[in-house]
């Protein structure tokens, strides 16, 4: 990266979004937006005024059901459909420039299926007009060998397998050395045992320092692989941190089960928890400070017979609907 | 150009900038780590901070650009000249001028016929021609068409354009290969029918001088010569229908559409040439300038008239050229 263009034209602190850090230059994001903005012709609005700001280094989960606008930003961060306003900057870099450095997939696997897996990926690295012709075909072996496809190379991309269809997508993703890596739901049609690889994939390549936005519509997906998150609903950025600050609004409750219900929740009050709510064979209250195994204790100790006693922390899901009010619906 | 702000521009200028992408990108690509080659302790930035040592082996930033834009060509080129269909076209269009020859060869075996059968049969180079004439009316635009038209609606409708794109190719970059892959395929097909046509004639008709439309005689030589002249202009020809039907390829994300509209104009154009009423029109209709080869065949060539054919192939390059850019830099890649 050209230090001095970037510090140069970097945007002073001031034109960093609502919700930055303070003391943090642009520099130090992958990817910002401010006011991005796209309505279709039709005047459907995808993405509305949207302030994002992903650190460097980052696993950044960019959450949100199905078209809320997700693949829309990801379209423009791309350079494919220009904003209708607001603007944005990857990596500190003009377009250009910024482009040989990231690594995309993009809605899903898109090859030309007459070719093998390997002339593909030379095709897609042949339109890079930074990428080196010397090193292509040792690039390409060594992006096919990290997703597991090196037997499959010469087999043509007809004959694969979803699977390996997205796995030779995020091989395509790989083909640089890359500093930022977009990967747009990238588990998509995966088994779990593919979800499973692509999770670990995307670690080991956030381990090398790369930064990676990954889009999705599974929460639980985001929450066990990303250090950052977003959530967006119908076009709009509903919130935007790190996992822990997302999470940290809402608080750890207990659930016990038990036969006794109205014996526990005396228990449960008299200990101090708060927010003591009963249904059918269970009590459930805000933890608070309290230790779990001290709550068991004092339970079986007033004869409360427990049949089962677990800590519920909040999911990215509950912070949606916290926020939102309304269920993220997968099928939206 | 680096702030926010600007960057919006660069999304819609992104062809302007697409120029330099070469520049800063090349050089700093070659002392870039491998990633997995990097211990996890070292962090993304202390990696950035590293001094970029300007390598001996990176070529210089314009003559890298010019590569990379060879590279992608050549893609585009592999990618053409290797599918199947494309190949087919060539092979049915290398096949007809073979038919005409041994039809002409039946007809004429049976009793001396004037005019054209006459002419063919006397030399072996008029096959060429007469192939020419039957074939730039339909087939050999049809043929050019389907690669012309597929190129960038091809792309779009199976997702890969999308990717291309994100490389990033550039979009000015990429259309400019678009074409020159299109025009190379035009001349491609030119040549396949003048050889195949040529080859033909030799074997079933005798060789040696030719007689010309308007009575002289001139060498083989001569003749072989004028046989080039004309594949430079039928290739031109095809080559302007090429970038209509490039233009009409951005505007759909299925290549048969584009493919289809362009051979219902070149079939409205041959049906307006019929039309002796519309004959004021009819001069800046494209088809009607693909035969104008037969210019060749005059004593003198009669280069005034090729001359006109050129400038009108050029001005539908120009126009249809810009109508493709103007439309492909500014569109919403939503496929």
């Amino acid at each position: 990266m050209t230090t001095v263009t970037q510090e140069a034209g970097a945007p002073s602190g001031a034109a960093l979004p609502p919700g930055v850090p303070q003391g943090m230059n642009a520099g130090e994001f992958a990817i910002v937006t401010e006011g991005l903005t796209k309505r279709f012709r039709g005047g459907q609005v995808a993405v509305d005024t949207l302030d994002l700001a992903v650190p460097r280094g980052s696993v950044f989960g960019f959450l949100g059901p199905n078209g809320s606008g997700k693949t829309t930003t990801i379209r423009m961060l791309l350079g494919l459909i220009a904003p209708t306003s607001g603007g944005y900057s990857v990596l500190g870099l003009p377009q250009a420039q910024a482009l040989p450095k990231v690594g995309a997939l993009v809605e899903g696997p898109a090859f030309y299926p007459y070719l093998s897996g390997a002339a593909n990926l030379m095709r897609f690295d042949s339109a890079d007009p930074t990428a080196p012709r010397a090193s292509a075909k040792r690039r390409i072996a060594e992006a096919l060998d990290r997703v597991g496809l090196s037997a499959a190379a010469a087999k043509r991309f007809r004959n694969y397998s979803l699977g390996m269809r997205q796995r030779l997508a995020i091989a395509a993703a790989l083909l640089g050395p890359r500093e930022l890596l977009i990967l747009d739901e990238p588990t998509n049609g995966l088994d779990p045992q593919g979800t499973r690889e692509v999770r670990a994939l995307v670690k080991e390549i956030a381990a090398d320092g790369t930064t990676v936005f990954v889009s999705s519509h599974l929460l639980a997906e985001v929450e066990q692989m990303c250090t950052h998150a977003a959530i967006m609903r119908t076009g709009k950025l509903v919130a935007q941190g790190t996992i822990a600050s997302l999470n940290g609004g809402l608080v750890t409750r207990v659930r016990v089960e038990t036969p006794d219900v109205a014996d526990a929740a005396r228990v449960l009050g008299t200990l101090g928890l708060a927010d003591v709510l009963t249904s059918g064979g269970e009590v459930t209250a805000e933890l608070g400070g309290h230790a779990p195994e001290r709550v068991n204790a004092a339970l079986v100790g007033e004869g409360v017979a427990v049949r089962g006693l677990a800590v519920v922390r909040p999911s990215l899901e509950d912070v949606f609907v916290g926020l939102t009010g309304e269920g993220f619906d997968v099928d939206g | 150009m680096s702030t926010a702000e600007s960057t919006a521009e660069t999304a819609t200028a992104e062809t302007a900038t697409a120029e330099t992408a070469g520049t800063t990108g090349a050089e700093t690509q070659e002392e870039r780590r491998t990633p997995g080659l990097v211990p996890v302790a070292e962090s993304m930035r202390t990696t950035e901070r590293r001094p970029p040592e300007p390598s001996a082996s990176a070529p210089a930033p314009a003559a890298g650009r010019v590569w990379a834009f060879w590279r992608l060509l050549g893609s585009e080129l592999g990618l053409t000249f290797r599918r199947p269909r494309n190949l087919m076209m060539l092979a049915v269009l290398g096949v007809v001028p073979i038919v005409i020859g041994v039809a002409l060869r039946l007809v004429a075996s049976e009793e001396g016929m004037g005019g054209l059968v006459q002419d063919v049969v006397g030399n072996s180079l008029m096959l060429t021609f007469v192939s020419f004439s039957f074939l730039v009316l339909l087939l050999m635009p049809v043929a050019v068409s389907v690669v012309a038209g597929d190129s960038i609606a091809g792309e779009a409708g199976a997702g890969t354009l999308r990717y291309l794109l994100a490389a990033p190719a550039g979009r000015t970059r990429l259309l400019l290969v678009k074409y020159l892959n299109a025009v190379v395929f035009a001349y491609a097909v030119t040549a396949v029918v003048a050889l195949t046509a040529l080859v033909t004639g030799l074997i079933l008709f005798p060789a040696g001088s030719v007689t010309l439309l308007s009575g002289s005689t001139i060498s083989m030589a001569d003749g072989l010569l004028r046989i080039l002249i004309a594949v430079g202009y039928v290739g031109a020809g095809m080559a302007a229908l090429a970038a209509v039907a490039v233009a009409l390829s951005t505007f759909t994300e299925v290549s048969i559409g584009a493919i289809a509209a362009t051979m219902v104009l070149v079939i409205v154009c041959q049906v307006l040439r019929a039309i002796p009423e519309l004959g004021s029109i009819t001069p800046y209709l494209l088809p009607s300038k693909f035969t104008n080869f037969d210019a060749v065949l005059r004593s003198p060539i009669d280069f005034g008239s090729l001359r006109d054919g050129l400038l009108a192939f050029g001005a539908y390059i120009v126009l249809f050229g810009s109508i493709a850019w103007a439309r492909f830099s500014g569109k919403d890649i939503t496929s």
